[in-house]
């Protein structure tokens, strides 16, 4: 037998989080040296891990299943593909960024940091088994457990509306859930009609239902994802969860958990419900754009830096829906990178806020202005990744974007046209926000900000690296993404629509493909 | 005539707990008072867990005993060691004294009148009530009986034999007498109303099939035709004085008085077992006898079941008291049930075996954790009191948000496992319709849970809030077995439900 990777991978940070909560009350600092601790060496296995998937050497990564609870012909099935991978890539390299800029703010109000850093391992090890899970009720079942600990981080730790917010968060999210769950169940029944219960995916994608019953199911899991994504009109917890939460920990959320949501479209909903897919994708891209229109214009009239953040994380969401459901592989493979890249900026934006927030004690725009004369490297770095979050070219985030709108385009023009004035909106409240509050005259209560620190560099350094370094060598995620979007969408039943051919040579030269 | 022959071996788990009854009365009349406590728990825990081993040997039994009445199958037994396990931390949390200096949960003496001298005396004097525990053990003794009851009469001495020792039960809270005493009035009117509508029902199935047995019914719903309207009558009537006692809506309006009246353990056993049992009888009643004409009644349960999940959930969302506010929860469970029961298969009885076992874990420990929070005027019940809980006593709040999550149906929690059991054989047996209402009515239910943990864990604790009293190592074991249990259950849940799945069938 091979050494067991994936399972490995996500008993790691789950023992983590137990023996960061058996850490005695009082010893914060051993607490968090346990879970940062815990945090890389998942980090290097997820690296060893990625290692055979981005450059082809065989480390022995493969499927693997246990029984888990045969009454149900259910298992704990793991396995990886591009997507997936992609994914978990993006959770190991997150956590421990997470953690190192959450190191003084689980302290506010003299709370115990212990809790805090032993619910993140928890959520990173049930976030790796959604990607990972090819069980249907293993699936669904961290889906909704994810939620509990999310929670308590919540509500816990950050601003004064923090529980309002986690009650919003998690009743939303609830709803969704249950929504899925009977969807779940009525799957399952499927597969017993069949002759054969099983929650195996492979399984269940290879059942035959009948459109109408693909439709309530299709409903059933897509409140969840939409919830959970979110997209619009489902968001509204987003704004305030990523507003009060610490900025941290609003990353994380918005960053790494909530893309279980768009995980959940890819890699369950297409294969799983090929029908109503397709019949509803004209809908869902709607959705789409309206959420990429919506929230960037709501990200300009925010006065609140976290939930203007917010309010972007909506807008790109939308892009990463309308990647997936305008249903051609350029999209797909776009939008799967998409959820990479956005990550990626925008954990870099909410700590960098962070860093803001923990300096003046308040989050307004208002409140700040001409930061980048006493602080000009927090000012450089907050720059950058605004810039990420507008796509800039070189950035990563530049080619993903322009993989959804070019591959959006050769099935729904009108969208795409659209959706391509979310870009615009993306320079205009980016600059907009580094405009009001970085240049200009220095405000009293900004002189003397103290520049970053070395903490705050080690958090930064590694984000602005894989921006510009997945930038300008995208080709092994891609590629890894590309193989395993194209099965996808072989399930969906689609024809790839003919290329428009100046379109095709331009994305074959641009992409560096 | 032959005289009936009575299979013993096979009805042990009953006499012995019937016997030890018995020999609880005895205690009461020839024991100095002084040594009766002890020596009341002693031969109630005792009994119990002798009858427990009687069940655990007679595993894979399929029969019937007492020449037809009763049933000793896999449904009976799994629902009886169930009921046992539970009835064994019920009474050690009956027999807690380290709460109530010196006391136990219960009135020294009923008789006495609240507030009167005599009543203070006996408090000063340390008396302890010792007759919960025969009377316990009766109740027990009906519980046992009555998922097994393979006849209308059986089935009937079983209800009352379960029922009556609870009336009683629910009068005797040491504290809060007036409200104690009257919830068991109300109990004891509402129960003797639908046990005489029961009763009712039962004439009329008679009636119409000339017998007694389930077996026997079962064959004359082929046999006569033509006599539907009598029949239909009996089912119905019978089918109210069960869903009374499972609190089912429009028959729930006892549960949260009687839940909030009665002393918190005897609350917690009632919610439990009486809830266990009583869905046992009416699976095997509607299943065994009434199988063969489930069309006919499969509509009134699905109106039950929508109406009970959803007035549950509602009601429980306006509720300030946390006894009140699980009894509402509580009925909102039966709700849950009543969507598998309408499946009527095989299926079906695993499902509800297994939710039923999880659910009476659960319900007993909530309660168990209810007890400790107290502050000078006994049990701090008041939602309002718990504010702050999870920063006083950490483990304790964690302890009951984690059977709250179960209750939510959240997973990782033996729960959540239930509920998709329930839901899987609802959908299976074509009631799809109703799940959707459930899974509605579970997300009402998860807003009031939700609220219970905020309260606790992000609320500011108020100045002179209740205290987290420390209990005997009895309680301790007993609340620690059930989060360890409802923990388990919802992560590895795998050989309980082969266990159930294996109990799913009635002997005819």
């Amino acid at each position: 037998m091979t050494f067991p990777w994936l399972t490995t991978l996500i008993a790691l940070p789950a023992l983590g989080a137990v023996l960061t909560a058996l850490v005695p009350s009082g010893r914060g600092t051993l607490a968090k040296q346990v879970a940062t601790g815990a945090a890389l060496v998942t980090l290097v296995i997820g690296a060893l891990i990625s290692i055979q998937f981005l450059f082809d050497v065989d480390m022995g990564v493969e499927a693997e299943t246990y029984e888990w609870i045969p009454e149900f012909g259910a298992s704990w099935a793991l396995d990886v593909n591009g997507i997936s991978l992609a994914l978990v890539a993006l959770t190991v390299l997150a956590t421990p960024i997470v953690a190192l800029a959450m190191w003084h703010e689980a302290e506010d109000e003299k709370r115990d940091p212990k809790a805090f850093f032993a619910l993140l391992l928890a959520v990173e090890a049930l976030t790796l088994t959604a990607f990972l899970a090819q069980d249907v009720l293993l699936f669904y079942v961290v889906f909704e457990a994810m939620l509990i600990p999310l929670y308590f981080m919540i509500g816990m730790y950050g601003g004064p509306q923090r529980r309002y917010a986690a009650v919003k968060f998690l009743l939303y999210n609830l709803v969704g859930g249950l929504a899925m769950l009977a969807a779940v169940i009525g799957l399952y029944v499927q597969s017993i009609d069949a002759g054969d219960p099983s929650f195996f995916l492979p399984d269940l994608v290879a059942l035959d239902i009948d459109t109408t019953t693909q439709w309530w199911l299709f409903l059933g899991f897509m409140l969840a994802f939409a919830i959970k994504a979110p997209l619009w009109p489902f968001h509204t917890w987003l704004p305030d969860a990523a507003a009060e939460a610490t900025p941290a920990n609003a990353a994380f959320l918005s960053g790494v958990a909530d893309k279980v949501g768009t995980y959940g479209m890819i890699a369950l909903v297409l294969p799983l419900f090929p029908d109503a897919s397709r019949d509803a994708a004209p809908v869902i891209v709607v959705l789409a754009v309206v959420s990429i229109i919506y929230g960037a214009l709501l990200a300009i009239g925010q006065t609140d830096m976290k939930r203007l953040i917010g309010y972007t994380s909506i807008s790109h969401f939308g892009f990463i829906v309308l990647g997936i459901f305008a249903l051609t592989g350029q999209a797909a493979t776009g939008a799967t990178f998409y959820m990479v890249n956005h990550g990626l900026s925008t954990i870099a934006l909410f700590v960098v806020v962070g860093f803001l927030v923990s300096r003046r004690g308040s989050r307004q725009v208002d409140d700040f202005g001409g930061v980048q004369k006493p602080a000009p490297k927090l000012a450089g770095v907050f720059l950058f990744a605004g810039l990420s979050g507008l796509a800039l070219p070189p950035l990563s985030t530049f080619l993903s974007e322009f993989l959804v709108i070019s591959g959006t385009f050769l099935r729904y023009r009108p969208a795409a046209i659209v959706a391509t004035l979310g870009i615009v909106l993306s320079a205009l409240y980016i600059l907009w926000l580094y405009q009001r509050t970085m240049t200009g005259p220095v405000r009293p209560a900004v002189e003397g900000m103290p520049d970053l620190r070395t903490r705050e560099v080690a958090v930064v350094a590694p984000l602005i690296a894989l921006l510009v370094v997945v930038g300008f060598f995208p080709k092994p995620l891609t590629d890894a993404i590309d193989e395993a979007v194209g099965p996808t969408l072989v399930e969906v039943g689609v024809e790839e629509p003919e290329p428009l051919a100046p379109v095709a040579e331009h994305v074959e030269e641009g992409t560096g493909r | 005539m032959n005289a009936p022959t009575i299979e013993y071996a096979e009805l042990a788990p009953l006499i012995t707990i019937f016997g030890a009854a018995v020999i609880g009365v005895l205690i009461e009349a020839f024991v100095p008072r002084k040594v009766r406590h002890p020596v009341q728990v002693a031969v109630a825990l005792l009994a119990l867990v002798a009858a427990l081993v009687q069940v655990i040997l007679l595993a894979g039994t399929g029969m019937v005993a007492a020449v037809g009445a009763v049933a000793v199958d896999g449904p009976a037994l799994f629902l009886q060691g169930t009921i046992l396990v539970l009835a064994i931390i019920s009474v050690a949390f009956f027999a807690e004294r380290r709460l109530e200096a010196g006391g136990d949960a219960f009135a020294p003496a009923a008789s006495t009148l609240p507030g009167s001298e005599e009543e203070r005396i006996l408090v000063r004097e340390r008396m302890l009530q010792t007759e919960v525990y025969p009377l316990a053990l009766f109740a027990v003794g009906g519980m046992l009986l009555f998922p097994a009851a393979n006849d209308l009469l059986m089935l009937f001495i079983a209800l009352e034999v379960m029922s009556l020792p609870l009336y009683l039960l629910c009068g005797m809270a040491r504290r809060r007498r007036l409200l104690s005493q009257e919830a068991a009035l109300k109990y004891f009117l509402l129960g003797a109303f639908s046990s005489a509508i029961f009763l009712f029902g039962m004439a009329f199935v008679y009636g119409y099939a000339g017998t007694l047995r389930f077996g026997e019914i079962s064959e004359a719903l082929t046999a006569n035709i033509g006599q539907d309207g009598i029949l239909l009558a009996g089912v119905g009537l019978m089918a109210v004085g069960l869903l009374f006692k499972v609190g089912a809506v429009p028959f729930h309006s006892w549960t949260p008085d009687v839940y909030q009246g009665a002393p918190t353990p005897v609350t917690g056993f009632m919610a439990a077992c009486t809830k266990l049992a009583a869905f046992g009888a009416m699976v095997r009643l509607f299943y065994v006898a009434f199988g063969g004409m489930r069309t006919d009644w499969q509509p009134m349960l699905w109106a039950v079941a929508i109406a009970t999940m959803l007035v549950g959930a509602v009601v429980a969302l306006t509720q300030t008291d946390i006894k009140r506010m699980l009894a509402y929860s509580s009925i909102a469970h039966a709700g849950f049930v009543l969507t598998a029961m309408v499946a009527a298969d095989q299926t079906a009885t695993a499902a509800i075996l297994f939710y039923l076992a999880t659910y009476g874990i659960a319900t007993l420990g909530a309660f168990a954790v209810v007890t400790l929070v107290r502050d000078s005027g006994g049990e701090a019940t008041h939602l309002a009191k718990w504010a702050g809980l999870g920063r006083r006593s950490p483990v304790l709040a964690a302890t009951f948000a984690l059977f709250l999550l179960a209750f939510a149906g959240i997973p990782l929690t033996s729960g959540f496992v239930g509920k998709l059991s329930v839901f899987t054989a609802a959908i299976d047996g074509g009631a799809a319709p109703l799940v959707v209402v459930g899974v509605i009515a579970s997300a009402i239910a998860a807003f009031f849970y939700v609220r219970v943990i905020v309260l606790m864990f992000f609320s500011d604790p108020a100045p002179e809030g209740p205290t987290v009293a420390v209990p005997s190592l009895w309680t301790a074991v007993g609340i620690t077995l059930g989060a360890a249990a409802t923990l388990l259950l919802g992560i590895v849940p795998g050989p309980l439900l082969d266990l159930a799945q294996q109990a799913s069938l009635f002997v005819r």
